[in-house]
């Protein structure tokens, strides 16, 4: 019971914590271009990585102050946006899908390598970079702080409640922009594009504007993350990460201003309960070691969303909070 | 499924499905939806089923380090004394390379160690490319595995038009590789409109159970590669039964299909993880064999091999949509499906048969691939990409545009290391991806209609 009610905290502070923020940043922004605008971008973590890296390298290699290096991740994600939407967007939508995806699979790769080391450090990665950003804290960063039976260090607080306020202004923002004009104009592209451009609308614009709007909030993702852990390693963008995001939405309901945000937390909720469960299962030798090691535990978060997003799109695609007729999936 | 002048149908097609759906909630679907669920759980037995084909992998006891000595021109080389010491400099063992150039030692614990070979009894020609000496921590359990670089003198050193045409050839073996696994890829897009981003694992499924019945069950790996050959068609063919006939059945887009391949990818593609290991590992027999010279490159046995079975199965692919029934039926529903089924086709056979085959090829590509870069898990994965890159370049839907764009990028990724180092070799290839999308988005076979 105890460890019922331990794996239960456990799970609760990292539905709150920066990962669920990174989570919510990443899936507002897949929101706006998949949910509003319908496009497909299956690259979301490269706008993480350049954020994070983009603070990453500008404090700790090129010396200059935090909020510089915040300025530089984000002007990164929107220069990718523009190049990838530039090709893509006049093209049908699985064509930016690939694009996208092979983007970001591309720029961990070149992140990672040998060639990059002198700036990012190849598969090392960057650290001690946040902090100027720690020391802002209103609060004593070093000591630890219990709340509902969960230990936090006080810059995670930080980060987490920086984070939050950022997740906030962003839905607040997006809420703002789905009331009007511009966004009617976005959601009816999704609806149908020839309409939209028999009405005199460039499309290709505000598509490109979608897809720029959403890789800010990629970006601000990766930040969020970069910051929390400390640390910016190439591999920790994984592209799994990316479909993880897209669970989140499609759980919380694509086209809904909260939608990304509930859906990243009972994501996030759900898997670190599972891992947690897991692993005390395993160690108590309820399932047996040979079936499934504790070492394995971590592939299962993956197998647990691949499975959920394909159950949710197959019998729910809609989510939680979601309107059917609102999900951009029946199309082309 | 957009095909030339097909806007009215599909805009008819859109409206009718939603107007149907409230019919599908009230009769069809929980039946569907059963059907769905049985089909999923036969899907999960079969990863299960797979999980208990691998004794003793996840339960190696105790920590080991372990590695192989060899370089792509001498081979694998035999009797070289390694030395493994502690990090406080006691002797925990030393000793020699088997045939395959391989040697492990078993550790008394998790900690630092440093492995040593002795440089002087190296072959003549093989050079150490660093230090012969290497400091690793082992964690408790694993098995560490020590790489130590070595130098034969084909990387770097020769001529430059020697190195190219050397990259050259192992460009149009890693292009006819790539092809072969993107012929299903091309055709399931063209004859179902579905991207479907778990192709690259059925590339992997075809390598790791070629593995297990190479390695674990002992057998020749000709014989391994054909069972993993049948195990990929059954792969695909039930993809298509258990999933996406009944998906298509019940209406569902083609985003919300991309969207779910991209889950079964997932959810596969970590299941492998699990049952097989993120170890990368070779099959037994046929590893690194003497590469052989001719003339102006060398080239293993193997690699070879690869070749002409590559030539030969794409030539038989060719004929057969040339000029069987079937094959003929294939293109047919490529080109436009609605024609083909209003002349007679059976439109679910062909796409039945078009996932085996798939199935089958991208199985028999993934042994090739774990025949010259040996077994991973994710080793399906970052081909896709690389098989997306042919794809589209060569025109999405054909199937001979997927072989002449794989051939294209395999050379291009394979001959871009003359002047971009070897780890970000991908990338070029990735970077051909978005230049062929601004230049020409239908690619070199496809027709623009497809396209936008």
């Amino acid at each position: 019971m105890a460890d019922l009610l331990n794996a239960l905290a456990v799970a609760g502070k990292s539905a709150l914590g920066f990962q669920a923020i990174f989570f919510a940043l990443l899936a507002i922004g897949i929101n706006v271009q998949f949910g509003y605008a319908g496009l497909l971008n299956f690259g979301q973590i490269a706008f993480a990585l350049l954020g994070g890296f983009g603070i990453a390298i500008s404090v700790s290699q090129w010396g200059l102050p935090f909020w510089v290096g915040v300025l530089v991740g984000l002007l990164a994600a929107v220069v990718l946006a523009l190049l990838l939407g530039l090709p893509t967007l006049r093209l049908r939508a699985d064509y930016l899908a690939i694009a996208t995806i092979a983007t970001a699979e591309g720029l961990r790769l070149l992140f990672r390598s040998v060639s990059a080391t002198p700036v990012t450090n190849g598969t090392r990665g960057l650290s001690a970079f946040n902090g100027d950003f720690i020391a802002l804290a209103p609060w004593n960063t070093s000591q630890r702080y219990s709340i509902l039976g969960t230990s936090w260090s006080g810059g995670e607080l930080w980060v987490a409640l920086v984070g939050w306020i950022l997740v906030i202004l962003g839905s607040l923002l997006v809420f703002l922009l789905m009331r009007s004009p511009w966004g009617r104009v976005v959601k009816s592209i999704r609806e149908d594009e020839d309409a939209v451009r028999a009405l005199g609308k460039n499309v290709y614009v505000y598509k490109m504007q979608a897809l720029v709007l959403g890789g800010v909030f990629g970006a601000l993702g990766g930040m969020v993350y970069a910051v929390g852990t400390g640390s910016a390693v190439p591999d920790q963008y994984q592209n799994a990460n990316t479909f993880l995001a897209y669970a989140a939405l499609i759980l919380g309901g694509a086209a809904r201003v909260l939608g990304p945000v509930v859906g990243a937390m009972i994501l996030l909720f759900i898997l670190q309960f599972a891992d947690t469960g897991l692993r005390l299962l395993i160690s108590n030798g309820i399932i047996p070691e040979d079936l499934l090691s504790s070492t394995d535990v971590a592939q299962i978060r993956f197998v647990l969303v691949g499975l959920g997003l394909m159950l949710l799109l197959i019998f729910r695609p809609q989510g939680i909070f979601g309107d059917r007729r609102e999900v951009m999936l029946d199309a082309r | 499924m957009t095909h030339a002048g097909n806007r009215a149908r599909r805009h008819g097609r859109r409206a009718g499905t939603l107007r149907s759906l409230p019919r599908l909630r009230g009769r069809g679907r929980p039946i569907e939806a059963s059907r769905v669920v049985v089909r999923l759980l036969l899907v999960l037995t079969f990863g299960l089923g797979l999980a208990a084909f691998s004794p003793g992998i996840a339960s190696a006891e105790g920590e080991q380090v372990a590695g192989t000595l060899q370089t792509s021109r001498s081979g694998p080389i035999e009797g070289i004394a390694v030395t493994v010491t502690t990090a406080a400099g006691e002797d925990v063992d030393e000793v020699e390379t088997d045939e395959d150039g391989r040697w492990s030692v078993d550790l008394p614990g998790p900690g630092q160690y440093t492995v040593a070979i002795d440089a002087d009894d190296l072959p003549d020609g093989v050079e150490l490319a660093g230090e012969a000496s290497r400091t690793v921590t082992v964690d408790e359990g694993r098995r560490q595995a020590v790489i130590i670089g070595l130098e034969d003198g084909s990387r770097g050193s020769g001529g430059g038009t020697v190195k190219a045409v050397q990259l050259l050839v192992d460009g149009i073996r890693f292009g006819l590789l790539i092809a072969m696994a993107a012929v299903g890829l091309s055709l399931i897009f063209g004859t179902t409109g579905l991207t479907n981003f778990a192709h690259g694992e059925l590339v992997t499924i075809g390598a790791v159970a070629a593995w297990y019945i190479n390695v674990s069950g002992g057998v020749n790996l000709i014989v391994a590669t054909i069972l993993a050959m049948i195990v990929g068609a059954a792969v695909g063919a039930l993809n298509e039964l258990g999933l996406w006939r009944p998906l298509r059945r019940r209406g569902t887009g083609l985003i919300a299909a991309l969207v779910v391949s991209i889950g079964l990818s997932l959810l596969l593609r970590y299941l492998i993880q699990i049952v097989y290991g993120g170890r990368s590992s070779p099959y037994q027999g046929f590893q690194g064999g003497r590469a052989v010279n001719y003339g102006f490159f060398t080239m293993t046995n193997a690699d070879l091999a690869s070749v002409i079975i590559s030539v030969v199965v794409l030539v038989l692919v060719a004929v057969m949509l040339q000029r069987t029934k079937i094959g003929k039926a294939m293109r047919a529903v490529a080109d436009n499906r609605d024609l083909a089924a209003s002349s007679g086709i059976d439109v679910n056979r062909v796409i039945l048969v078009v996932w085996m085959m798939g199935g089958a090829l991208a199985a028999l590509g993934g042994v090739l691939l774990g025949l010259s870069d040996q077994v991973q898990w994710d080793m399906g994965f970052r081909l896709l990409l690389l098989m997306f890159a042919g794809v589209t370049l060569g025109g999405l839907g054909t199937a001979y545009g997927a072989l002449v764009g794989s051939l294209i990028v395999g050379v291009f990724v394979q001959m871009s290391t003359l002047v971009i180092p070897n780890d970000v070799k991908y990338v070029g290839g990735l970077l051909l991806l978005i230049v062929i999308l601004v230049i020409r988005p239908q690619g070199i076979l496809g027709s623009r209609a497809r396209i936008g």
